[in-house]
């Protein structure tokens, strides 16, 4: 058997994963370990799959992912603080024949931008909808979000969160499942292979779901936010599976608008 | 020869105006003393007559991004509610003029402040005229004190609009809005294709071909020194938009040894009360603003030097009546007149408010 | 028969050595590096190069998109 080394392997021809081409070269201006990074990864490479990028408007949000159109080659749109549904709504209905996508965090998605959310939903916009919730207000310094944990910490609930005092976490993924205008809504996460496989395969769907103009496709990411967290990257993900799924369980909700979870 | 006369509502002399004007889009949730205006558009079909997409937002804020999205797809995009509504939409407003979008903002003004009432009122100037949200811009405001004019304002603010990409407001108030005039409607104007409004906004969002760098729509710059740049950029256009927009009618000021500064339905009583004061042998003209921004600054300094005093006629505690003071730099006497809280002005009232505050004062 | 051997090429100057990549791979291939690089991050390397099996976990776990994968059959 002829040896082989690392320089014979590292070849052009070898090569079987590289950072999507939709991705620009700017540096992510994400912390280190930060799931939003992998999730704008994907967005890119169903891109790139399906040969859509001169089809395509993102819209980002108010939050870490405010400079999202730094990283994606997408024409894109930066919105209001919570109002990225109503700004793709009015991108799809004026061009139907494009793919229109949103990207939230969950203090944009499910605190300020509840009612955008929830009436571009519930009138079964042909958006996709890819919501990241790590729990916390990550770009603003660690406050508390509308999904942040019973008794989980944050600059403004440094005891932990208080129900009885600040309300209970909201898991809007369940809520607008329950709307008629949503076709396809699952939770997925972007923290190991299998799950990135798993959540790729989901925000395939919801792009291909949107020539169906059967209404909203809405793909929750479960992240982490590790400087929000103080946890290191590694810790942070595991801190996740223990903390985050057993309240935010991971899967489909529902699948050619039929609910398939509770 | 398709032009066609017709007997109609201010608000719906807007909508008219919108269809007519080959606009793509309208974004609106109710509110009185406008709704109308959606109420015409839905009855229209204009997704029938033109393809104009035409929605009832859940707010008035989200009608104000949805004009956000449609306007960063270069898409004629338009919006109209009413004083509360209006303060509800700044913070679009602000974003629009951040990203430096053109759109169209109707603002059929009642009196406020707070839930106010349905009333008409010019209580909104400083809102217009002044920024209305947050940090440094302006919009280009006009002032219809017609039926005609709403309908004919539809067209010349989409025009401004795009020319400057930047957001106009047509304020307009309860009674303009709700009144009915004759109207002469123009011809039905062709929406543009997709690739007419690629070739008119090459910066807009509709999806990145391999042929250009990608599109952004943002107000954002988080280095100072960049943002400043920016601000500076729009300063200078605003100073374009001064030096070539401002619209205003002189009536009667060749004579005059008073003039009435008026716009909207504040002009159209001050014409009343202007031919009551003549037929007392008292020399008055009128300034009909048209544009409330660009004010006619240089207009007045002219006005100044051959007049003996300005009586500002607007209904509002006294808000154009700032604008007014700064252009006659004190030269000459100044005062305002004005009922508040959605109650109209009696020509008798304007007349006798001049005798007392400048021909007296 | 054949065997496959994998091989990642990180992009030094982007990673910031979070870690991630490292409990993603099944064959124990990477570490950080005791260097840093000009952003002052330990960034991932190939401690195991020979384990390498080119499966991509790394890869796709990484949030910054820094890795390339290789990989080729021997017989």
């Amino acid at each position: 058997m002829a040896e082989i080394t690392i320089q014979d392997i590292i070849k052009k021809e070898n090569l079987v994963y590289t950072k999507s081409k939709v991705m620009t070269d700017a540096t992510l201006s994400y912390c280190p370990g930060c799931g939003h990074g992998t999730a704008h990864r994907l967005i890119a490479e169903v891109i790139e799959e399906m040969d859509i990028q001169s089809q395509t408007v993102g819209v980002c949000p108010v939050g870490c992912s405010v400079l999202m159109y730094n990283f994606l080659d997408l024409d894109m749109q930066q919105a209001a603080h919570g109002r990225a549904p109503a700004v793709a709504t009015a991108i799809k209905r004026l061009m139907p024949e494009k793919f229109v996508f949103t990207y939230q965090g969950d203090g944009d998605l499910a605190a300020i931008g509840t009612a955008e959310t929830i009436h571009a939903c519930n009138r079964g916009e042909n958006i996709v909808i890819i919501f990241v919730n790590n729990g916390i207000y990550g770009m603003t310094g660690g406050q508390m979000a509308p999904t942040t944990l019973k008794g989980m910490p944050s600059s403004t609930c440094p005891y932990g969160r208080d129900i009885e005092m600040m309300g209970n976490p909201l898991k809007m993924t369940e809520l607008v499942a329950q709307l008629a205008g949503t076709y396809y809504v699952t939770r997925q996460s972007v923290h190991s292979p299998r799950n990135v496989r798993r959540a790729k395969k989901a925000i395939r769907l919801a792009f291909e779901n949107q020539k169906l103009k059967r209404g909203v496709s809405f793909v929750e990411i479960v992240s982490n936010c590790n400087s929000g967290w103080k946890l290191p990257p590694v810790k942070a993900n595991e801190w996740m599976e223990e903390n985050m799924f057993p309240f935010y369980p991971l899967g489909d909700i529902k699948v050619d608008g039929e609910i398939v979870s509770k | 020869m398709e032009k066609e006369l017709r007997l109609m509502k201010g608000n719906e002399a807007i909508a008219e105006a919108a269809i007519r004007s080959g606009a793509d889009a309208y974004f609106g949730y109710p509110i009185t003393p406008q709704s109308e205006v959606i109420e015409y558009l839905m009855a229209e079909k204009p997704h029938e007559r033109t393809g104009m997409v035409v929605l009832q937002a859940e707010s008035e804020v989200a009608a104000i991004n949805m004009v956000y999205g449609a306007a960063g797809c270069g898409r004629m995009a338009m919006t109209s509610s009413s004083s509360p509504g209006v303060s509800l939409k700044q913070e679009g407003i602000s974003y629009i003029a951040g990203a430096e979008l053109p759109c169209l903002i109707v603002n059929v003004v009642r009196a406020g402040p707070g839930l106010g009432t349905i009333q008409p009122a010019q209580s909104d100037y400083f809102q217009s005229t002044k920024g209305g949200g947050h940090g440094d811009y302006r919009l280009i405001v006009l002032a219809p004190a017609s039926v005609q004019e709403m309908y004919d304002f539809v067209e010349l603010g989409f025009e401004l609009a795009f020319k400057y990409r930047n957001p106009v407001m047509i304020q307009s108030d309860g009674i303009i809005g709700q009144m009915m005039e004759k109207v002469v409607i123009g011809p039905q104007k062709q929406r543009r294709t997709p690739e007419e409004i690629i070739k008119q906004c090459p910066w807009a969002t509709v999806g990145k071909p391999t042929t250009r760098e990608r599109n952004i729509i943002t107000s954002l710059d988080l280095v100072a020194a960049k943002q400043e740049e920016f601000n500076l950029k729009l300063i200078k256009k605003y100073k374009e938009v001064k030096e070539n927009e401002v619209r205003y009618e002189l009536i009667n000021t060749e004579d005059a040894d008073y003039i009435l500064v008026a716009y909207g339905s504040s002009a159209r009583l001050s014409m009343k009360a202007m031919d009551l004061l003549r037929a007392k042998g008292i020399k008055v003209g009128i300034l009909r603003l048209i544009t409330l921004y660009p004010y006619p600054t240089k207009i007045i300094g002219e006005l100044t030097k051959k007049v003996k005093g300005f009586l500002a006629v607007e209904m509002s505690a006294g808000q154009m009546v700032e604008d007014l003071q700064l252009a006659v730099q004190f030269k000459k006497p100044v005062a305002h007149f004005g009922r508040l809280g959605g109650v109209i002005p009696a020509p008798e009232e304007i007349v006798e408010a001049l005798e007392q505050k400048i021909i007296g004062g | 028969m054949a065997k496959i051997r994998g091989a990642i090429l990180v992009d030094v100057e982007a990673c910031k050595g979070c870690g991630v990549c490292i409990p993603a791979c099944p064959q124990d291939v990477l570490d950080l590096a005791k260097e840093v690089n000009g952003k002052g991050y330990n960034y991932s390397y190939m401690k195991n190069p020979e384990a390498c099996i080119g499966c991509a976990n790394c890869a796709i776990v990484c949030p910054d998109g820094v890795i390339s994968v290789y990989k080729v059959k021997v017989a």
